[in-house]
């Protein structure tokens, strides 16, 4: 007789081992190794929460402690490789492969242990696809999560920083697999119920907060001249023709001097209502006064951002909370509302070359992909039909016959010609590409393919490759914004200003935009202090970001 | 919605409402003065740059990073000296200081004209170490000299670089001092201290804690500034013609009121061990209310528990 | 450090009558330009004294452009620079003609 119930009956063997030193499910941080050294068996698929913001770093901590005698060999499956302890586990033996998305801080030393040997990759995904994986091939059979705090049954609630959870235990908890949660503590009743008990096996009680770190806070008083004219450029040039209400903003300085010229230059062009009212986005300091000015009806979050949870708490209007009135995010939601529910993309890179592929990568950091590839990507599976999205299908594909012509999501990059430490941005070939070849990739890392992006902004204007209508012209256009970096120097003069004529690229003129007229006074808030002000008193932002 | 200005500039008149903190050496000189009046002296054209930076193959400044001249505020005569922060964060060279001491000995000689030294200063620069501390030696006296001469000399201080080192000095010497929030002044800054002192004494990343300590608002209320204000040109020039107008005579009685000011402030303040602290001594309901507070509301706070001692310093 | 000089004949001369201006602050990633009328009017003349060595073929395009536009017969600029992009010069050079031609 076939066994049908292997997985079950592990589960439950694992479980039972566990129950001399749980009480219920609750497990005391000094055995939480032990707990470890109990549950997960050698070779065992291991999400370890590796969430873009938030960690479980105090279960990272007792795994990186159990005897590499008893626990080795595992295959971890997680979004972020972010702490120390995620990339020492496999130093030690305990870890062998990975599957990842994301490695931010850790690019440099995950690229040397990539080089030297000591992981196996498995592959390096966006967060959707990693997600999408959790369901097919890469399912876990164990899961340490973060939450903010539990029941005695075992709820969660996992707060703000919601982020990749619910997807992670919906994949392990419904496959037999294990859900072991680090939380800050035990209360009588959670706040509200994000994660429900019976998806929970074991709890540890921490004792203190999960770690996590403020990503999406940009300074005003960072934003430079060139970003604040590439803002002007994107808004006069993209935002307004196109009419994009729907959007994703990648995090970056640009796009938080579009965020706070908008109650400024956006007012003062009449734009309010007519565009960026619907966000795909974390919860941005930069978006504050936008908010406050009432540019934004709604905005979904992938994860949370520290220092905003009070304000998220305030305006409830624009934010998703829950009943407890605390922020819900949602990365594999998100995700999928900035595919599918967003029209426009628009975000900056470390590098693009004469197609338009776009990179972060260089030649000794292995960063990974984040979202940004499935925010930056058209997506062929739309079927619903928007004013933007139809007309860059139109400029797309001018001769098609319209009942067949899809539209276009908007993909832009926007950055200034050179970046920090006058890198010039543009490029005749991607550092990735090297990276592959060391690596022996099958693919170079990619961020945003050409053939999805559909504009560049630059200090020196805009390119439209949905005009261009084949390879030359689009080399010439991105050359035609690539300004003095060698890239730009190599332009056909020639061809550029007939590119001109006819609008593939539009200069700072051509809109109407004096470049000396980009001054940080446009900026609605010129300070994070500023940024406190427009909250009415009600951001907090973090120790590092004061200056009072 | 919430008070919040919305800054966008086209108006009749010179635009006063801009940050301080914002602008250069030279917008704040030309907007804090009347219209037009500004004459610089030893202007850019006439090259009197650094002669010792090009031994450290680093880039010189054509006013070695300071403006002085003579102007006109609220009608009357005045002498400006504005530090540039950026460049070298503001410090004293040989030719700056030497820029600076110059502007003195003339308001000395004048006797008539009194002095606004706008500061915004790191110290002395490394680099010139000691023509810098020579020059920060002979602005001190130059600044008593004026002073005893009848020529008052005002700081205003709200720049990116605060006002340390020599800069601190030479402000305490000053008849009186307008700081806003982004303004700090101390001698030593806080990198210094903690890397002397530990992070336990002085952790210098939290800037929190270095604000409570050096800042704006903590110098008003400890009384080592007249005035705070909040941080536009407008608000900073208001302050200099306030404190011009009220800038008594100097002389050996003022120098001993001064001392017995500080004695009475140490004798007050001197076991407490952080701002709150000595904001809690000086009278302030919720000291920890302090740091958020918006200008007006502080302004009003620290006029109500007291404005300092005219007859000092 | 780096000097380079650069003189090109231009069609007009700049307009206004100020006689000198100066723009920028020199900084990481900043330069000041010190413009003076004193050049002959079909004349204009750039001395730079730069941080970032080795840089002289992409100042000659961002002059040349900046020239072929702006047509400053007449002056001279100098600039301090600490090493600023392409761009940034390209700004303060706009503005360092604006100034003399009596625009703030």
């Amino acid at each position: 007789m076939m066994n049908w119930q292997h997985g079950r009956e592990a589960r439950q063997a694992r479980v039972e081992a566990a129950s001399s030193f749980a009480d219920g499910k609750i497990v005391a941080a000094r055995d939480a190794t032990r707990l470890m050294e109990t549950v997960i068996r050698p070779g065992d698929r291991v999400c370890l929460e590796g969430d873009n913001q938030k960690q479980a770093d105090v279960l990272s901590a007792a795994l990186l402690a159990v005897d590499p005698k008893k626990v080795n060999d595992l295959h971890m499956v997680q979004s972020g490789v972010v702490l120390p302890e995620h990339l020492d586990l496999f130093e030690r033996g305990v870890a062998k492969r990975l599957d990842f998305a994301y490695s931010g801080p850790q690019s440099a030393r995950i690229a040397t242990m990539l080089f030297g040997g000591k992981i196996e990759l498995g592959a390096v995904h966006t967060y959707l696809e990693l997600f999408a994986r959790y369901f097919i091939d890469l399912t876990p059979n164990v899961a340490l999560i973060a939450a903010v705090s539990a029941d005695r049954e075992g709820n969660l609630y996992t707060g703000p920083n919601t982020e990749d959870t619910p997807t992670v235990v919906e994949a392990t908890a419904f496959k037999d697999g294990i859900v072991i949660a680090q939380v800050n503590e035990i209360v009588e009743k959670v706040p509200r119920v994000d994660i429900p008990a019976d998806r929970v096996q074991f709890v540890v009680t921490a004792g203190k907060p999960f770690f996590v770190e403020p990503l999406f806070t940009r300074d005003p008083g960072s934003i430079t001249e060139g970003q604040i004219l590439t803002a002007m450029l994107a808004i006069k040039g993209i935002y307004a023709p196109y009419g994009v209400r729907r959007l994703n903003h990648g995090i970056g300085f640009n796009t938080a001097a579009i965020e706070l010229l908008l109650p400024t230059f956006g007012e003062k062009l009449g734009l309010k209502g007519k565009v960026a009212s619907h966000f795909a986005l974390n919860p941005h300091p930069a978006l504050i006064p936008a908010i406050e000015s009432g540019w934004v009806s709604q905005v979904h979050c992938f994860g949370s951002e520290v220092g905003m949870e009070d304000y998220v708490r305030a305006r409830p209007d624009v934010f998703f909370t829950g009943s407890d009135g605390s922020l819900r995010s949602n990365r594999a939601l998100c995700q999928v509302a900035g595919l599918y529910a967003c029209d426009m993309f628009i975000g900056s890179t470390l590098q693009i070359d004469l197609q338009g592929n776009s990179s972060t990568v260089t030649t000794s950091r292995v960063a990974g992909f984040g979202g940004a590839p499935n925010m930056g990507a058209d997506t062929r599976g739309r079927r619903h039909p928007s004013e933007p999205w139809l007309q860059a299908g139109r400029e797309a594909d001018p001769e098609a016959q319209p009942l067949l012509r899809r539209g276009r999501k908007l993909v832009v990059q926007i950055g200034e010609t050179f970046g920090s430490n006058n890198e010039p941005l543009f490029v005749e070939k991607l550092d990735a590409l090297a990276l592959a070849e060391k690596l022996k990739l099958d693919l170079a890392p990619v961020m945003i393919y050409g053939d999805d992006v559909t504009h560049i902004v630059t200090e020196e204007g805009i390119a439209n490759l949905l005009l261009c209508r084949d390879a030359s012209e689009r080399e010439q256009a991105i050359r035609g914004v690539a300004g003095y970096t060698k890239v730009g120097r190599g332009r056909d003069p020639k061809m550029v200003q007939r590119l001109r004529e006819r609008r593939v690229i539009q200069r700072p003129e051509d809109l109407g935009i004096d470049p000396l007229h980009a001054d940080r006074n446009m900026l609605a808030a010129r300070s994070i202090k500023d940024l406190v002000h427009w909250s009415g008193g009600i951001y907090s932002p973090p120790s590092r970001f004061r200056n009072w | 919605m919430n008070a919040m200005r919305l800054q966008m500039t086209g108006s009749t008149g010179p635009d006063r409402k801009v940050s301080w903190y914002e602008a250069s050496a030279r917008t704040r000189t030309r907007l804090l003065l009347d219209a037009g009046s500004f004459l610089e002296f030893l202007g850019p054209e006439l090259r009197e740059v650094s002669p010792h930076l090009e031994l450290f193959d680093l880039p010189e400044q054509f006013d070695d990073g300071i403006v002085v001249g003579q102007g006109r505020i609220d009608g009357a005569p005045v002498f400006v000296a504005a530090q540039e922060g950026r460049f070298m964060g503001g410090a004293f060279g040989e030719v700056h200081g030497a820029k600076l001491t110059g502007l003195l000995r003339a308001a000395r000689d004048l006797k008539s004209i009194p002095v606004l030294i706008l500061f915004d200063t790191g110290g002395v620069r490394l680099q010139e170490a000691n023509a810098g501390e020579l020059a920060i030696a002979e602005i001190m006296r130059a600044v008593i000299e004026a002073r005893t001469a009848g020529a008052a000399v005002v700081g205003l201080i709200g720049g990116r670089s605060g006002c340390y080192g020599g800069g601190g000095l030479t402000a305490a010497c000053c008849s009186a001092l307008a700081v806003s929030e982004q303004g700090r002044i101390a001698v030593s800054g806080p990198e210094v201290i903690e890397t002397n002192r530990g992070v336990e004494e002085f952790d210098s990343h939290d800037h929190a804690l270095v604000w409570r300590t050096m800042g704006g608002k903590h110098r008003r209320l400890l009384g080592a500034s007249e005035l705070f204000v909040d941080d536009t040109v407008q608000d900073f020039r208001a302050a200099a013609i306030e404190l011009l107008r009220s800038a008594g005579q100097f002389g050996i009685d003022t120098l001993h009121a001064e001392q017995s000011r500080l004695e009475d402030r140490l004798r007050r303040f001197g076991a407490c061990h952080d701002a709150y602290d000595v904001w809690a001594a000086a009278g302030v309901q919720e000291p920890r209310s302090i740091p958020a507070l918006p200008a007006d509301e502080f302004i009003a706070l620290a006029d109500a528990l007291g404005k300092v001692r005219r007859d000092a310093r | 450090m780096e000097d380079l000089t650069f003189h090109h004949r231009v069609r007009a001369r700049a307009r206004g009558v100020r006689t000198s201006a100066v723009v920028g602050v020199v900084a990481s990633g900043n330069l000041e330009v010190l413009a003076e009328r004193i050049e002959p009017e079909t004349e204009c003349v750039l001395e730079i004294r730069t941080a970032a060595v080795g840089f002289g073929e992409v100042w000659g395009a961002v002059i040349a452009d900046f020239v072929e536009r702006y047509s400053p017969g007449g002056l001279r600029l100098s600039i301090n620079d600490g090493g600023a992009r392409p761009d940034t010069v390209s700004l303060r050079l706009a503005q360092a003609v604006r100034s003399m031609e009596g625009e703030e």
